[in-house]
Protein backbone atom coordinates (compact mmCIF):
# COMPACT_ATOMS: atom_id res chain seq x y z
CA UNK A 1 0.00 0.00 0.00
CA UNK A 2 2.50 2.58 -1.10
CA UNK A 3 0.23 4.02 -3.77
CA UNK A 4 -1.99 7.06 -3.75
CA UNK A 5 -4.66 5.31 -1.67
CA UNK A 6 -2.49 5.25 1.43
CA UNK A 7 -1.73 8.89 0.87
CA UNK A 8 -5.39 9.95 1.05
CA UNK A 9 -5.36 9.26 4.79
CA UNK A 10 -8.90 8.44 5.72
CA UNK A 11 -10.21 6.86 8.88
CA UNK A 12 -11.68 3.36 9.15
CA UNK A 13 -15.21 4.76 8.73
CA UNK A 14 -14.66 5.43 5.02
CA UNK A 15 -14.63 2.31 2.82
CA UNK A 16 -11.91 2.62 0.25
CA UNK A 17 -14.11 2.24 -2.84
CA UNK A 18 -15.80 5.56 -2.04
CA UNK A 19 -14.25 8.88 -2.93
CA UNK A 20 -15.35 10.62 0.24
CA UNK A 21 -17.78 10.41 3.14
CA UNK A 22 -20.54 12.24 1.34
CA UNK A 23 -20.46 9.81 -1.58
CA UNK A 24 -20.54 6.89 0.85
CA UNK A 25 -23.55 8.37 2.67
CA UNK A 26 -25.40 9.12 -0.57
CA UNK A 27 -24.85 5.55 -1.79
CA UNK A 28 -26.25 4.10 1.43
CA UNK A 29 -29.20 6.46 1.26
CA UNK A 30 -29.87 5.52 -2.37
CA UNK A 31 -29.78 1.83 -1.49
CA UNK A 32 -32.24 2.37 1.35
CA UNK A 33 -34.60 4.29 -0.93
CA UNK A 34 -34.48 1.48 -3.50
CA UNK A 35 -35.50 -0.93 -0.74
CA UNK A 36 -38.24 1.47 0.34
CA UNK A 37 -39.39 1.50 -3.31
CA UNK A 38 -40.01 -2.24 -3.05
CA UNK A 39 -41.76 -1.64 0.26
CA UNK A 40 -44.04 0.93 -1.34
CA UNK A 41 -45.13 -1.70 -3.88
CA UNK A 42 -45.45 -4.34 -1.14
CA UNK A 43 -47.77 -2.23 0.99
CA UNK A 44 -49.33 -0.83 -2.19
CA UNK A 45 -50.65 -4.29 -3.09
CA UNK A 46 -52.48 -4.49 0.22
CA UNK A 47 -53.81 -0.95 -0.12
CA UNK A 48 -55.07 -1.88 -3.60
CA UNK A 49 -56.87 -4.98 -2.28
CA UNK A 50 -58.38 -2.80 0.44
CA UNK A 51 -59.55 -0.13 -2.03
CA UNK A 52 -61.12 -2.64 -4.42
CA UNK A 53 -63.19 -4.27 -1.67
CA UNK A 54 -64.01 -0.96 -0.03
CA UNK A 55 -65.40 0.37 -3.33
CA UNK A 56 -67.64 -2.68 -3.66
CA UNK A 57 -68.68 -3.20 -0.04
CA UNK A 58 -68.59 0.35 1.24
CA UNK A 59 -71.38 0.20 3.83
CA UNK A 60 -70.15 -3.13 5.25
CA UNK A 61 -66.62 -1.72 5.51
CA UNK A 62 -67.86 1.50 7.10
CA UNK A 63 -69.93 -0.40 9.68
CA UNK A 64 -67.09 -2.82 10.51
CA UNK A 65 -64.61 0.08 10.73
CA UNK A 66 -66.81 1.94 13.20
CA UNK A 67 -66.28 -0.87 15.75
CA UNK A 68 -62.59 0.03 16.05
CA UNK A 69 -61.82 2.69 18.65
CA UNK A 70 -60.65 5.98 17.12
CA UNK A 71 -58.80 7.21 20.27
CA UNK A 72 -56.47 4.17 20.18
CA UNK A 73 -55.65 4.84 16.53
CA UNK A 74 -55.23 8.59 17.01
CA UNK A 75 -52.98 8.14 20.06
CA UNK A 76 -50.91 5.60 18.16
CA UNK A 77 -50.55 8.04 15.26
CA UNK A 78 -49.32 10.69 17.70
CA UNK A 79 -46.94 8.19 19.31
CA UNK A 80 -45.42 7.35 15.92
CA UNK A 81 -45.10 11.02 14.97
CA UNK A 82 -43.27 11.66 18.26
CA UNK A 83 -40.94 8.77 17.46
CA UNK A 84 -40.23 10.30 14.05
CA UNK A 85 -39.27 13.54 15.81
CA UNK A 86 -36.86 11.71 18.13
CA UNK A 87 -35.37 9.94 15.08
CA UNK A 88 -34.52 13.22 13.31
CA UNK A 89 -33.12 14.52 16.61
CA UNK A 90 -30.99 11.35 16.84
CA UNK A 91 -29.62 11.85 13.32
CA UNK A 92 -28.81 15.47 14.16
CA UNK A 93 -27.13 14.46 17.44
CA UNK A 94 -24.99 11.93 15.55
CA UNK A 95 -24.05 14.55 12.95
CA UNK A 96 -22.92 16.88 15.72
CA UNK A 97 -21.08 14.16 17.62
CA UNK A 98 -23.27 14.43 20.72
CA UNK A 99 -23.08 10.84 21.92
CA UNK A 100 -25.21 11.17 25.04
CA UNK A 101 -28.01 13.02 23.24
CA UNK A 102 -27.89 10.44 20.44
CA UNK A 103 -28.28 7.55 22.89
CA UNK A 104 -31.20 9.26 24.64
CA UNK A 105 -32.98 10.02 21.38
CA UNK A 106 -32.54 6.40 20.24
CA UNK A 107 -33.88 5.13 23.58
CA UNK A 108 -36.88 7.48 23.34
CA UNK A 109 -37.58 6.21 19.81
CA UNK A 110 -37.44 2.66 21.11
CA UNK A 111 -39.87 3.50 23.93
CA UNK A 112 -42.32 5.15 21.50
CA UNK A 113 -42.05 2.13 19.20
CA UNK A 114 -42.79 -0.28 22.04
CA UNK A 115 -45.67 1.93 23.24
CA UNK A 116 -47.15 1.78 19.74
CA UNK A 117 -46.94 -2.03 19.74
CA UNK A 118 -48.47 -2.21 23.23
CA UNK A 119 -51.45 -0.04 22.22
CA UNK A 120 -51.82 -2.14 19.06
CA UNK A 121 -51.89 -5.23 21.26
CA UNK A 122 -54.67 -3.73 23.39
CA UNK A 123 -56.66 -3.01 20.23
CA UNK A 124 -56.17 -6.52 18.83
CA UNK A 125 -57.14 -8.05 22.15
CA UNK A 126 -60.35 -6.01 22.07
CA UNK A 127 -61.11 -7.38 18.59
CA UNK A 128 -60.46 -10.89 19.92
CA UNK A 129 -62.87 -10.36 22.82
CA UNK A 130 -65.51 -8.99 20.44
CA UNK A 131 -65.29 -12.07 18.15
CA UNK A 132 -64.05 -9.85 15.30
CA UNK A 133 -61.13 -12.04 14.24
CA UNK A 134 -61.96 -13.71 10.91
CA UNK A 135 -62.55 -17.43 10.89
CA UNK A 136 -62.59 -19.39 14.12
CA UNK A 137 -59.62 -18.03 16.03
CA UNK A 138 -58.95 -19.97 19.25
CA UNK A 139 -62.49 -21.21 19.42
CA UNK A 140 -64.02 -17.76 18.96
CA UNK A 141 -66.15 -17.86 15.83
CA UNK A 142 -66.32 -14.63 13.83
CA UNK A 143 -69.47 -12.78 14.86
CA UNK A 144 -70.60 -9.24 14.10
CA UNK A 145 -74.03 -9.22 15.73
CA UNK A 146 -72.80 -6.30 17.88
CA UNK A 147 -71.94 -4.31 14.74
CA UNK A 148 -75.31 -5.19 13.20
CA UNK A 149 -77.08 -3.97 16.36
CA UNK A 150 -75.18 -0.69 16.24
CA UNK A 151 -76.44 -0.12 12.67
CA UNK A 152 -80.16 -1.04 12.81
CA UNK A 153 -80.96 0.81 9.58
CA UNK A 154 -78.77 -1.31 7.31
CA UNK A 155 -77.88 -4.93 6.74
CA UNK A 156 -74.20 -5.63 7.43
CA UNK A 157 -73.05 -8.64 5.43
CA UNK A 158 -70.86 -10.78 7.75
CA UNK A 159 -68.87 -12.12 4.78
CA UNK A 160 -67.95 -8.62 3.67
CA UNK A 161 -67.20 -7.52 7.23
CA UNK A 162 -64.93 -10.53 7.45
CA UNK A 163 -63.02 -9.29 4.41
CA UNK A 164 -62.62 -5.92 6.13
CA UNK A 165 -61.24 -7.52 9.29
CA UNK A 166 -58.94 -9.81 7.27
CA UNK A 167 -57.48 -6.73 5.59
CA UNK A 168 -57.38 -4.92 8.94
CA UNK A 169 -55.34 -7.69 10.56
CA UNK A 170 -53.12 -8.20 7.50
CA UNK A 171 -52.31 -4.52 7.12
CA UNK A 172 -51.89 -3.58 10.78
CA UNK A 173 -50.11 -6.92 11.31
CA UNK A 174 -47.55 -6.41 8.55
CA UNK A 175 -47.13 -2.84 9.74
CA UNK A 176 -46.54 -4.06 13.30
CA UNK A 177 -44.03 -6.61 11.97
CA UNK A 178 -42.14 -3.69 10.42
CA UNK A 179 -42.26 -1.94 13.80
CA UNK A 180 -40.81 -5.04 15.50
CA UNK A 181 -37.97 -5.13 12.94
CA UNK A 182 -37.45 -1.40 13.58
CA UNK A 183 -37.27 -2.00 17.32
CA UNK A 184 -34.56 -4.62 16.71
CA UNK A 185 -32.59 -2.20 14.51
CA UNK A 186 -32.83 0.55 17.11
CA UNK A 187 -31.60 -1.76 19.90
CA UNK A 188 -28.58 -2.47 17.70
CA UNK A 189 -28.12 1.28 17.05
CA UNK A 190 -28.21 2.01 20.80
CA UNK A 191 -25.49 -0.61 21.34
CA UNK A 192 -23.35 0.90 18.55
CA UNK A 193 -23.92 4.43 19.81
CA UNK A 194 -23.04 3.30 23.34
CA UNK A 195 -19.72 1.99 22.01
CA UNK A 196 -19.15 5.41 20.45
CA UNK A 197 -19.17 4.22 16.84
CA UNK A 198 -21.07 7.21 15.48
CA UNK A 199 -19.88 10.73 14.97
CA UNK A 200 -19.86 13.57 12.43
CA UNK A 201 -17.80 11.45 10.03
CA UNK A 202 -19.89 8.30 10.28
CA UNK A 203 -23.58 8.20 11.12
CA UNK A 204 -24.92 6.33 8.07
CA UNK A 205 -26.62 3.54 10.08
CA UNK A 206 -28.54 6.11 12.15
CA UNK A 207 -29.60 7.96 9.03
CA UNK A 208 -30.78 5.00 6.95
CA UNK A 209 -32.43 3.27 9.91
CA UNK A 210 -34.19 6.62 10.34
CA UNK A 211 -35.37 6.49 6.71
CA UNK A 212 -36.85 3.05 7.37
CA UNK A 213 -38.53 4.25 10.57
CA UNK A 214 -40.06 7.30 8.86
CA UNK A 215 -41.32 5.10 6.02
CA UNK A 216 -43.15 2.86 8.48
CA UNK A 217 -44.59 6.06 9.96
CA UNK A 218 -45.80 7.18 6.51
CA UNK A 219 -47.57 3.83 5.99
CA UNK A 220 -49.38 4.38 9.28
CA UNK A 221 -50.34 7.93 8.25
CA UNK A 222 -52.43 6.29 5.49
CA UNK A 223 -53.62 3.32 7.55
CA UNK A 224 -55.11 5.57 10.24
CA UNK A 225 -57.78 7.33 8.09
CA UNK A 226 -58.38 4.31 5.86
CA UNK A 227 -58.99 1.81 8.66
CA UNK A 228 -60.35 3.88 11.55
CA UNK A 229 -62.15 6.73 9.85
CA UNK A 230 -64.08 5.26 6.90
CA UNK A 231 -67.41 6.63 8.00
CA UNK A 232 -67.86 8.07 11.47
CA UNK A 233 -70.78 10.34 10.62
CA UNK A 234 -73.68 10.10 13.04
CA UNK A 235 -76.37 7.88 11.54
CA UNK B 1 -25.94 17.87 3.74
CA UNK B 2 -26.91 21.45 4.30
CA UNK B 3 -28.79 20.89 7.55
CA UNK B 4 -25.65 19.85 9.43
CA UNK B 5 -26.20 20.80 13.04
CA UNK B 6 -28.80 23.42 12.19
CA UNK B 7 -31.56 24.56 14.47
CA UNK B 8 -34.20 22.09 15.58
CA UNK B 9 -36.98 24.68 15.25
CA UNK B 10 -38.08 23.38 11.86
CA UNK B 11 -38.36 19.81 13.17
CA UNK B 12 -40.58 20.97 16.03
CA UNK B 13 -42.81 22.95 13.65
CA UNK B 14 -43.21 19.96 11.32
CA UNK B 15 -43.94 17.66 14.27
CA UNK B 16 -46.55 20.08 15.69
CA UNK B 17 -48.23 20.38 12.28
CA UNK B 18 -48.36 16.58 11.96
CA UNK B 19 -49.95 16.22 15.41
CA UNK B 20 -52.52 18.95 14.70
CA UNK B 21 -53.38 17.39 11.32
CA UNK B 22 -53.87 14.00 12.99
CA UNK B 23 -56.57 15.45 15.22
CA UNK B 24 -58.04 17.47 12.34
CA UNK B 25 -58.40 14.32 10.23
CA UNK B 26 -59.99 12.45 13.16
CA UNK B 27 -62.39 15.35 13.79
CA UNK B 28 -63.39 15.88 10.16
CA UNK B 29 -64.36 12.19 9.91
CA UNK B 30 -67.33 12.89 12.20
CA UNK B 31 -68.71 15.61 9.91
CA UNK B 32 -71.02 14.71 7.06
CA UNK B 33 -69.24 15.86 3.91
CA UNK B 34 -70.76 13.20 1.67
CA UNK B 35 -68.23 11.81 -0.78
CA UNK B 36 -65.73 14.42 0.29
CA UNK B 37 -65.00 12.66 3.61
CA UNK B 38 -62.71 10.23 1.81
CA UNK B 39 -61.17 12.97 -0.34
CA UNK B 40 -60.39 15.16 2.68
CA UNK B 41 -58.99 12.20 4.67
CA UNK B 42 -56.68 11.17 1.83
CA UNK B 43 -55.65 14.77 1.10
CA UNK B 44 -54.64 15.32 4.74
CA UNK B 45 -52.81 11.96 4.83
CA UNK B 46 -50.92 12.83 1.65
CA UNK B 47 -50.00 16.26 3.00
CA UNK B 48 -48.71 14.66 6.23
CA UNK B 49 -46.75 12.02 4.30
CA UNK B 50 -45.20 14.76 2.16
CA UNK B 51 -44.10 16.69 5.27
CA UNK B 52 -42.45 13.55 6.69
CA UNK B 53 -40.71 12.68 3.42
CA UNK B 54 -39.47 16.20 2.65
CA UNK B 55 -38.37 17.30 6.10
CA UNK B 56 -37.84 14.24 8.30
CA UNK B 57 -36.38 12.04 5.57
CA UNK B 58 -34.34 15.03 4.35
CA UNK B 59 -35.43 14.67 0.75
CA UNK B 60 -35.94 18.41 0.39
CA UNK B 61 -32.35 19.54 0.66
CA UNK B 62 -30.14 16.62 1.53
CA UNK B 63 -30.67 14.00 -1.16
CA UNK B 64 -28.79 13.75 -4.38
CA UNK B 65 -30.67 13.76 -7.64
CA UNK B 66 -30.49 10.02 -8.30
CA UNK B 67 -32.22 9.38 -4.96
CA UNK B 68 -34.98 11.79 -5.92
CA UNK B 69 -35.46 9.94 -9.22
CA UNK B 70 -35.86 6.66 -7.28
CA UNK B 71 -38.41 8.23 -4.93
CA UNK B 72 -40.47 9.84 -7.67
CA UNK B 73 -40.47 6.71 -9.82
CA UNK B 74 -41.48 4.54 -6.83
CA UNK B 75 -44.49 6.75 -6.25
CA UNK B 76 -45.21 6.75 -9.98
CA UNK B 77 -45.21 2.91 -10.10
CA UNK B 78 -47.57 2.86 -7.14
CA UNK B 79 -49.90 5.27 -8.94
CA UNK B 80 -49.80 3.10 -12.08
CA UNK B 81 -50.77 0.04 -10.05
CA UNK B 82 -53.54 1.81 -8.15
CA UNK B 83 -54.76 3.90 -11.09
CA UNK B 84 -55.00 1.17 -13.70
CA UNK B 85 -56.44 -1.39 -11.29
CA UNK B 86 -59.08 1.00 -9.99
CA UNK B 87 -59.95 2.01 -13.56
CA UNK B 88 -60.96 -1.64 -13.94
CA UNK B 89 -62.48 -2.50 -10.55
CA UNK B 90 -64.00 0.93 -10.11
CA UNK B 91 -66.13 0.57 -13.23
CA UNK B 92 -67.69 -2.81 -12.49
CA UNK B 93 -69.07 -4.72 -9.55
CA UNK B 94 -67.45 -7.86 -8.17
CA UNK B 95 -69.40 -10.97 -9.13
CA UNK B 96 -71.57 -9.34 -11.78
Amino acid sequence: MTDSHAATQHGPELLHHFADEEQQRNSASLGMWLFLGTEIMFFGGMFLAYLVYRLNYFTDFAAASSSIKVPLGAINTAVLLCSSLTVVMAVRAAQMGKRKLLIWMLILTLIFGLAFLAIKGVEWHEKYEEHHIPGNFMGRAFDISDIQQAHPKLFVDPQHAQIFFSLYFAMTGIHALHMIVGVGIFIWLIYKAWKGDFGPKYYTPVEIAGLYWHFVDVVWIYLFPLIYLIDRKPL
Amino acid sequence: MSEHGGSTKLYWIIWASLIVLTFVTAGVAYLDLGKFNTVVALAIATFKATLVILFFMHVKDASERLTKVVIISSIFWLLIMLGLSLADFGTRTIGS
